[in-house]
């Protein structure tokens, strides 16, 4: 089905001032499309942990959001700089988090895998030096 | 007309209302409505029925006093053959030279209520049943306080995704008057029905929840007064009313609803988060949504600046409340000294209706059509000056972007856009007659 509504949000990186913005946008956006309050708590969550993951991890990115009538679509992203090891940031607890992150109470390694729980589909792809996708899909049904 | 969202508005009770002749149609109330549900429209203010929530902001700010709360006169309690009056803990908090409770709870018999039953004592209540209630880990956590009525529209309309934390437990002016009713009528030998229960409220919302319960059918409480309605009268009575401890039956706690972190400080000590100010609480459950605050218990929030104590319908201010309540209520501290197991499963205390989500903010019911509207507010939206000023009558240039949308605001109402095409049309005159004179 052909996606009907894309909007995109660039999100910098290290700007915690403004981290959460773009989930707030987003939450706001689905509300008025009438989305279930059952699919809103899970793209809430993985939504604002995967724009944290930008802020935190990333070089800079883009976050967008996709509606067609079967699932709503999230998409990070970013110009770098790229996961070494995926299986790795996938388990519970890894973090590779820095000192001013901790600070600010993140860091806790539950980023991605809380992002696989709440999607209904979950795919990540990355490269060292090139950047990460990460494309999670919510069922409307 | 009034502009319902979807155009066709939805009739339902609000003790907030308008009153026409006083609105001059400035934009106080439209930028700190927490719902967008007040347009301007024809130098009037309009509320939009279905998105209203009753907290009082718009009451609070608007300098020429068109925004009023409905609530019963004093006079309203004649319908009933028995009255007692249930004070909200709040109320205690507006006389600063207040020495006993008591006083106020004589004052108000002086005045012509059978009886005054303290709400403190059913908020007594109530946290016992909500600390119950805690003990489930399988409630999704955090537990948010059904207190505020107005918190929990605000989640009805913004959050609906939140609504399964609400804890199902009335509200204390609903205990309060079951209470109330079944003592007064075996002490008396009285029938129920001939006893009518008013609240004495610092708040619309409250109001607005008597006659629209959230989470039950029918209300146990039979009217409201506000506090303004009864300051003047009350005062006068409380500087003669005797004072006797022995009729005062709340507990500190009880009383410490009054304020914010009261009754957090009665239900969950150890973790909870109270926050006042219906902003506030919004950024805080945008929190809770996101799943940030992991960890905490129980939530409470009130729509009013310091708690209850800042209701709008109260006559002194919410600091000086604050301050008397806390003077009030510094005494004991065991929260299970004043109810005893028995009276948990006495009364209704427990929500038998689940709480629906309010979709006033949906664009459509059929999501193709939703999506096409948001499609268009998208382009609209980036056309428009983005100065949120007010002037179209939508409180921002994303609301107005709706309103066109939805077919109630046309783009020339904005004045900004209106500019742009005059100018438009002065060029186009200009080099008509240029040409003309060729």
């Amino acid at each position: 089905m052909a996606v009907l509504l894309e909007k995109s949000f660039p999100v910098e990186a290290g700007a915690y001032t403004t981290a959460g913005e773009a989930s707030t946008t987003i939450k706001r956006t689905l509300k008025q499309l009438g989305i279930s309050a059952e699919v809103l708590r899970h793209v809430s969550v993985a939504c604002y942990e995967v724009e944290l993951n930008l802020v935190i991890h990333s070089l800079g990115g883009t976050l967008t959001l996709l509606v067609d009538p079967e699932k709503v679509t999230l998409i990070s992203r970013d110009v770098g700089p790229g996961i070494p090891d995926i299986d790795k940031a996938m388990t519970e607890g890894f973090s590779t988090a820095n000192e001013e992150a901790r600070t600010l109470g993140f860091g806790a390694g539950m980023g991605l895998p809380n992002m696989k729980r709440n999607a209904t589909e979950f795919d990540i792809q990355s490269e060292v030096g090139v950047g990460t996708t990460i494309t999670m899909s919510f069922a409307l049904q | 007309m009034i502009p319902g969202v979807r155009g066709v508005p939805q009739k339902r009770f609000h003790s907030v209302r308008l009153e026409s002749d006083k609105c001059r149609g400035c934009t106080n109330c439209l930028k700190r409505c927490p719902t967008e549900a007040i347009r301007v429209r024809g130098g009037r203010a309009h509320i939009i029925d279905e998105r209203c929530i009753d907290c009082g902001e718009c009451i609070r700010v608007c300098g020429y006093h068109a925004k009023v709360a409905v609530t019963d006169p004093l006079s309203a309690i004649s319908g009933f053959k028995y009255k007692i009056a249930l004070p909200a803990p709040s109320l205690y908090g507006q006389f600063h030279d207040l020495r006993s409770i008591s006083q106020v709870l004589n004052g108000l018999k002086q005045m012509g209520f059978d009886d005054a039953f303290e709400v403190a004592r059913g908020a007594d209540v109530v946290s016992r049943a909500i600390r119950e209630r805690l003990k489930n880990p399988d409630l999704p956590r955090p537990v948010i306080s059904s207190a505020c009525p107005a918190i929990v529209r605000l989640i009805q309309v913004r959050f609906p995704d939140l609504l399964d934390h609400i804890v199902d437990v009335r509200q204390p002016m609903e205990v309060a008057a079951m209470i109330a009713k079944r003592e007064f009528a075996r002490r008396h030998g009285v029938n129920e029905k001939d006893i009518g229960c008013f609240f004495i409220s610092p708040c619309p919302a409250k109001v607005t929840a008597i006659r629209n319960p959230i989470g039950h059918a029918t209300s146990a409480v039979d009217g409201a007064i506000s506090v303004l309605e009864i300051y003047g009268l009350l005062s006068s009575q409380i500087r003669n009313a005797p004072i006797d401890i022995s009729i005062e039956t709340a507990s500190d706690l009880g009383v410490g609803w009054a304020r914010s972190g009261g009754e957090s400080d009665a239900v969950s000590p150890e973790n909870s988060m109270s926050v006042d100010g219906i902003e506030n609480c919004i950024r805080v459950l945008e929190e809770i949504e996101d799943n940030r605050l992991r960890g905490l218990e129980f939530f409470e929030g009130a729509a009013c600046t310091g708690g209850c104590v800042g209701g709008p319908l109260n006559f002194e201010n919410n600091y000086v409340a604050r301050s008397s309540i806390r003077r009030l209520s510094s005494r004991d501290p065991d929260p299970d000294l004043h109810v005893d197991s028995g009276m948990m499963t006495k009364y209704s205390l427990y929500n038998n209706e689940s709480i629906k989500p309010n979709m006033a903010m949906k664009l459509d019911d059929d999501l193709l059509e939703a999506m096409r509207k948001m499609d268009q507010i998208e382009k609209l939206v980036s056309e428009l000056p983005g100065y949120d000023c007010g002037s179209c009558g939508s409180p921002t240039c994303r609301t107005f972007a709706e309103d066109i949308v939805q077919g109630v605001a046309t783009k020339m109402d904005c004045i900004h856009k209106m500019k742009e095409q005059l100018r438009v049309m002065a060029q186009q005159m200009v080099n008509l007659a240029q040409t003309s004179r060729e």
